[in-house]
């Protein structure tokens, strides 16, 4: 979707401020907000394309007024109403209102490690050959979908090179929407800065993304 | 973004800590989750994943050119030599410093970041002004962190948009001949291994 979240060569954000020994969180519920997103994942049954698009799926001034963790929290309350795990009353009201609806899997305290350990790798095997090769020159689509999607605006319509090849992954665009992994081939695109930014004021730059094979087109 | 938590008020926050609260108890009383998992995933990225993973890959990296060979060929299975795998770090790829070229990552679509290595990322890095700046002006961005390459260095933006995620091998710095594993990884900060921060010069560690 053509949403806040994609930010890439926006003007007006001002500069970066980094913050000199950054602890890990900034609040204790920073700490619980980020902790029960992941471990909802587990009785909740979703995939990290639908907790993205739960995120990024909202009004611009939302989700820029939002902070990181408080976009986490939105996402995560609004990918368990989906589902009914938890009521919107609920939610306000700040207690149980519905029974609890059957879960096949919690995640415990002993499952972590694992559960981290294991990750959630995209790779799958190959069915057809990779349409392109690395030294290929292509064009980023320019694709609006209403729906999620990994290709950034700022490369839509725009001519790169294949600098290398990833294998075959799950398509983000059909697991976000519950449509199955879809898996394509994923290749690094490179895009000179002179190309992406008529005004550059660095001829030396180069910008890479990654992206799925439905996203290029030969050129 | 995350860089309003600065100007929200102390009731805003307050509102916050009291919803996550609640919705925690809810989540508890109706099985969902076990808060004492929750204890164990907050403590793995406060206290034992974090960028002292990816400097101990640097330095192996600095001292051992078969490893180094290894990491720039296949990140992933380097990486998971020395014990650093799994969740956001499934599939890895190294980008190598040289004095032609400097690479920088970035995830202007949210956050992505290479957690066993990196462990979580820091707010400037999920915030607006990096990920709207990063891809378009990538040395205006090194100014923001205090300073600056040669004209003559290329630089190259990796945007994480999929699920590799991408950690810089930094130049060793001069002045390191002799040192051993440890003392380099001193040397190896987390704004060298994203791009945005060079290695911190020998004197820095006091050796």
């Amino acid at each position: 979707m053509d949403g806040a979240h994609d930010m890439g060569g926006a003007a007006g954000f001002g500069v970066v401020r980094p913050e000199a020994n950054e602890p890990v969180f900034h609040a204790e519920w920073e700490r619980r907000a980020f902790a029960m997103t992941l471990a909802m994942a587990m009785p909740g049954g979703w995939n990290i394309d639908m907790s993205r698009f739960a995120r990024e799926n909202r009004p611009p001034d939302d989700y820029l007024g939002m902070s990181y963790y408080q976009i986490w929290l939105a996402g995560l309350e609004r990918l368990m109403q989906e589902r009914h795990l938890v009521e919107a009353d609920e939610i306000v009201a700040g207690k149980v209102l519905h029974p609890a609806k059957p879960v096949a899997k919690i995640l415990t305290a002993d499952g972590v490690a694992a559960m981290l350990h294991r990750g959630g790798p995209t790779e799958r095997a190959a069915t057809k050959p990779a349409l392109f090769a690395v030294g290929d020159r292509v064009r980023a689509k320019d694709i609006h979908p209403a729906t999620h999607t990994r290709l950034p605006g700022y490369v839509r319509g725009h001519l790169g090179r294949i600098e290398a090849v990833r294998g075959v992954h799950v398509f983000p665009d059909s697991n976000a929407q519950g449509a199955g992994e879809d898996p394509q081939w994923l290749y690094t695109v490179s895009f000179s800065g002179a190309e992406l930014w008529a005004d550059a004021r660095d001829p030396s730059l180069e910008v890479t993304v990654d992206a799925f094979e439905p996203y290029l087109e030969r050129a | 973004m995350s860089d309003h938590d600065h100007h929200h008020d102390h009731s805003e926050l307050s509102e916050t800590e009291l919803r996550v609260r609640a919705l925690e108890s809810i989540l508890t009383e109706k099985g969902y989750i076990d808060p004492a998992a929750l204890d164990v995933l907050i403590e793995t990225y406060e206290s034992k994943v974090g960028p002292r993973n990816g400097a101990r890959v640097v330095a192996r990296a600095w001292t051992d050119p078969a490893y180094r060979s290894r990491l720039l060929a296949d990140a992933t299975s380097a990486i998971g030599e020395l014990g650093y795998a799994g969740r956001q770090g499934e599939h890895i790829v190294a980008v190598e410093n040289t004095p032609e070229l400097h690479n920088m990552v970035v995830c202007t679509l949210c956050s992505c970041y290479p957690w066993p290595v990196l462990g979580l990322p820091p707010v400037w890095y999920k915030s607006a002004p990096y990920r709207a700046k990063a891809v378009k002006d990538p040395r205006g961005v090194l100014k923001d962190f205090g300073f600056e390459l040669p004209p003559t260095t290329k630089i190259r933006v990796w945007d994480s948009t999929a699920e590799i995620r991408y950690v810089v091998l930094p130049m060793r710095p001069a002045g390191t001949d002799g040192w051993d594993e440890e003392q380099l990884a001193e040397l190896v900060t987390r704004d060298s291994m994203i791009g945005t921060g060079l290695p911190k010069h020998p004197q820095e560690v006091g050796r």
